[in-house]
C-alpha cells in the first residue's frame, strides 16, 4: 500500500498527484474503467436495496399485520410462513443472478483491466 | 415416553455422550496437527496463506456462521415462541444478500488480513486502525459471550451438570480447548474444524429433520399442526406482537439482523482465506445455500420440539429455550442420537469460538501491536507471539464471561452482537467502498459513534437490568425500552459517518481512485503467503 501521499489536506485546493497516483487516477477515469463501475453498481444496488425493502416489508407486516399473516392458505400453512418462506427464495435468486451477471458481465472486464495493468507495469 | 421431569433432567449417558464428542475432538486434533506443520508466517496464522477454494471456504464460513445461536438458539425460539423465532432464520439468511454483492469481493480485493487493513486503507491509518480494532475485539466479546452461555447450558444438560459452579467449571475446561487449537492449529488448523463441523452439523440436522417429518408422515402441515397445539404459534405476534413498544423491538431485531453479517469481523476475515475475490465470491455463494438449507431444517426442529417433546420440559430443562434440540434428538433416536448431536453442538460452539479467538486477537496482533505502536516494523515473528498471547488473553475473558452469562437466550445474545458490528462497521466499510469524500473523521464519528450508542443502549436495555430475563434481574438502571440497539444505533452511525466527513476539509481523492480501482478489478491484491 503507498504511504507516498499526505492525507491531510486543508482547504479545498490538492497538490498534484505523483506519478503512482497519477496512474491510478488515469484507470479510474479510463472509458473501460468507467464503464465496469456503472454496470456493476446499477446493478447491485438496486438489488441489494429492493432486497431490503421487501425485507422490511416482511418485517412490518410481521409486527403490525399478524392477521393478515395468519390467514390460512391450506392445511395449516398460512400466509406468513409463504411470505417467509418466499425470503428464502428470493434470497436463493439474488445469489444464483449474480453470479451469472458476474460470470457474463462483471469478470471479463475486470480481467481486461487488470491485465492491462500489469502489462504496463502499474503494480 | 413423555415424562414430565420438573427440575433435574437426567438426559442420555454422560459416559456415552463424552465418548462420542471425545473421538470427535480427537479426529480435528489430527487434523489441526497435520495442518500445523505449515504454520509459520502471520499470513498463515490469520488467513491459512490464502490457500482455501471457494467451496471448502464457503463450508468454514457456514460453519462459522450456523453457531450455537443457529441451531440451539432458533429451534428452541420456534419451540417455546413459534412464528416469532423464525424471523431470526430469515434475518440470518438474507442478510447475505449484503454481503455478498456489496462486500465480500471488494473486501478482498482492497484488504490483507483484519477488517481495519480495509478500514485504514486511505485514511489516517493510526486512528482508523485503533478505532476499527476497538470495535472488533467488542464484538467478538458479545458474540463469545453468546457462545460461552450456549456451552454451559447444553454441558449442564449432556453431563447432568444442574448446579451453577460445575457448570463454570466446564465452561473453563472449553475455554482451554479452545485455546489449545487457537495456538497449534492457526486459522488453517480451525477452517478444517470449521469445515468437519458444518458438514456434520448439516448432515446431522438432516437425518434429525427427515426423522421428525416422517414422524408425521412426511406432512409439513401435520407437523405444524401439532407444534401448534402444543403451543409454538403458527402466526406471528406471539411474542413480539404483545404492545407497540414490543413491535418496535420486533422491527429493531430485524435491522440488526439483516445489516450485522456484512460488518461482523470474524466473518469478514473469511474472505481472506481464499486466494482471488471470484473465489471469496463462490465461497458466499456455498455458504448460502448451505445456510439457507440448515433453516429450513430448524424451522421444522422446532415445531417438532414442540409438539414432540413439549414447551414445559424445554423450559425448565438447564439452558431453557437452548435444550429444546438436544432434547428433541433424545425425544426420537435415544441416547445415541443425543450423543451424536450434542457433540456436533459442542464442537459447533469449540469451533465459532476458536474463529472468534483468531479474529480478536490478530485485531490486536496486526492492527494495535504491529501498525499503531510499531508502526509496521514490528520485530520478525514478534507479530505471531503477540498474536498467541492475545489468544490466550482473549480466552480467559471469554471464559469468565460465559461463567457469567451461563443461561442466556444465545441466539437473543447474537443478535446484540449483530447490533454493535452493524452499527460500528457496516457504515463505515459502505462508505469507504462506495464513497469518494469519505475520510478519517467519518469513519471516526461512525465507528465510535456506533460503537458507543449501541453498547450504552444495550447497557441500559431490559437485556442488561430491570426485567426477570437480563442478566442482572435483581437491580434495574434500565431507561431504554428496547431490547436490541439497532432501531437507533444503527441509523445513527451513518448518519454520524456523514457528518463527520463533511464538518472535515480532508480530502482523500487519490487514496480513493486506488482504492476503487482495486476493489473492482482485483489489480494488485494480496494473494500469495507473504512474508511478514
Amino acid at each position: 500500500m503507498s504511504k507516498a501521499h499526505d492525507h491531510q489536506h486543508e482547504g479545498d485546493e490538492l497538490p498534484p498527484p505523483t506519478p503512482f497516483e497519477a496512474r491510478y487516477l488515469a484507470v479510474l477515469k479510463s472509458p473501460e474503467f468507467q464503464d465496469l463501475r456503472k454496470r456493476y453498481r446499477r446493478w447491485v444496488i438496486p438489488v441489494t436495496v429492493g432486497a431490503l425493502l421487501w425485507y422490511l416489508t416482511y418485517v412490518l407486516l410481521a409486527a403490525y399485520a399478524s392477521d393478515f399473516m395468519a390467514q390460512i392458505l391450506f392445511g395449516n400453512i398460512n400466509l406468513g410462513l409463504v411470505l417467509g418462506l418466499a425470503q428464502f427464495i428470493t434470497t436463493f435468486g439474488i445469489t444464483s443472478a449474480y453470479v451469472r451477471y458476474a460470470d457474463r458481465v462483471l469478470d471479463p472486464r475486470s480481467a481486461r483491466i487488470r491485465e492491462e495493468m500489469e502489462a504496463k507495469g502499474l503494480l | 415416553m413423555n415424562t414430565v421431569l420438573a427440575q433435574n433432567e437426567q438426559v442420555g449417558n454422560t459416559w456415552l455422550n463424552l465418548a462420542i464428542f471425545g473421538a470427535f475432538v480427537a479426529v480435528t486434533m489430527f487434523f489441526v496437527l497435520r495442518a500445523s506443520k505449515t504454520n509459520k508466517s502471520a499470513a498463515d496464522m490469520y488467513t491459512a496463506g490464502s490457500a482455501f477454494t471457494g467451496r471448502q471456504n464457503g463450508f468454514a464460513i457456514s460453519g462459522d456462521y450456523l453457531s450455537a445461536a443457529s441451531f440451539l438458539g432458533i429451534a428452541g425460539a420456534i419451540a417455546l415462541t413459534g412464528y416469532d423465532g423464525f424471523l431470526y432464520s430469515v434475518g440470518f439468511l438474507v442478510a447475505w444478500v449484503v454481503a455478498l454483492l456489496l462486500v465480500a469481493e471488494l473486501l478482498r480485493n482492497t484488504g490483507r488480513f483484519t477488517m481495519a487493513d480495509v478500514l485504514a486503507f486511505r485514511m489516517r491509518e493510526r486512528p482508523v486502525r485503533t478505532a476499527a480494532a476497538t470495535s472488533t475485539l467488542v464484538v467478538s466479546f458479545f458474540y463469545l459471550l453468546a457462545q460461552m452461555a450456549g456451552a454451559g447450558g447444553l454441558v449442564a444438560l449432556l453431563m447432568n451438570i444442574n448446579d451453577r459452579t460445575g457448570q463454570s467449571f466446564v465452561i473453563a475446561g472449553v475455554g482451554a480447548l479452545m485455546i489449545v487449537y487457537v495456538l497449534i492449529g492457526g486459522m488453517k488448523g480451525t477452517t478444517y474444524v470449521q469445515i468437519i463441523k458444518a458438514i456434520l452439523l448439516i448432515g446431522g440436522a438432516l437425518v434429525m429433520t427427515v426423522w421428525v417429518l416422517a414422524l408425521f408422515g412426511m406432512n409439513f402441515s401435520s407437523l405444524l399442526g401439532a407444534g401448534a397445539e402444543a403451543g409454538a404459534a403458527l402466526e406471528p405476534g406471539v411474542k413480539y406482537g404483545v404492545s407497540n413498544l414490543s413491535k418496535l423491538d420486533f422491527l429493531s431485531l430485524g435491522l440488526a439482523l439483516v445489516l450485522g453479517t456484512a460488518g461482523l469481523p470474524h466473518i469478514l476475515m473469511r474472505f481472506y482465506t481464499v486466494p482471488t475475490a471470484k473465489e471469496a465470491r463462490k465461497s458466499v455463494v456455498w455458504a448460502i445455500w448451505l445456510i439457507g438449507l440448515f433453516y429450513l431444517f430448524t424451522l421444522i426442529l422446532g415445531y417438532g420440539a414442540a409438539a414432540l417433546v413439549g414447551q414445559d420440559r424445554i423450559a425448565n430443562a438447564p439452558g431453557a429455550a437452548n435444550s429444546a434440540a438436544p432434547l428433541l434428538a433424545y425425544e426420537i433416536g435415544g441416547t445415541v442420537l443425543l450423543g451424536v448431536i450434542a457433540a456436533i453442538a459442542f464442537a459447533t460452539i469449540l469451533a465459532v469460538v476458536a474463529g472468534l479467538t483468531i479474529t480478536a486477537s490478530a485485531s490486536f496482533a496486526h492492527d494495535i501491536y504491529s501498525n499503531v505502536i510499531h508502526r509496521g516494523n514490528a520485530p520478525a515473528g514478534s507479530e505471531v507471539r503477540v498474536a498467541r498471547i492475545a489468544a490466550v488473553v482473549v480466552g480467559v475473558v471469554a471464559i469468565l464471561g460465559g461463567i457469567a452469562a451461563n443461561g442466556q437466550n444465545i441466539a437473543f445474545l447474537v443478535a446484540l452482537a449483530f447490533a454493535v458490528a452493524a452499527s460500528a462497521n457496516l457504515p463505515t466499510i459502505l462508505f469507504s467502498l462506495f464513497w469518494k469524500r469519505f475520510n478519517t473523521r467519518g469513519s471516526l464519528w461512525s465507528i465510535y459513534g456506533g460503537l458507543i450508542l449501541a453498547v450504552g443502549l444495550i447497557a441500559f436495555s431490559p437485556a442488561v437490568s430491570g426485567s426477570p430475563t437480563s442478566m442482572f434481574p435483581d437491580l434495574d438502571w434500565a431507561w431504554f425500552p428496547l431490547a436490541n440497539p439497532g432501531l437507533v444505533s444503527i441509523p445513527a452511525a451513518f448518519l454520524l459517518g456523514f457528518l463527520g466527513t463533511i464538518t472535515s476539509k480532508e480530502h482523500l481523492e487519490y487514496k480513493a481512485a486506488e482504492m476503487e480501482v482495486r476493489s473492482l478489478t482485483g489489480a494488485g491484491a494480496e494473494g500469495k503467503a507473504l512474508d511478514h
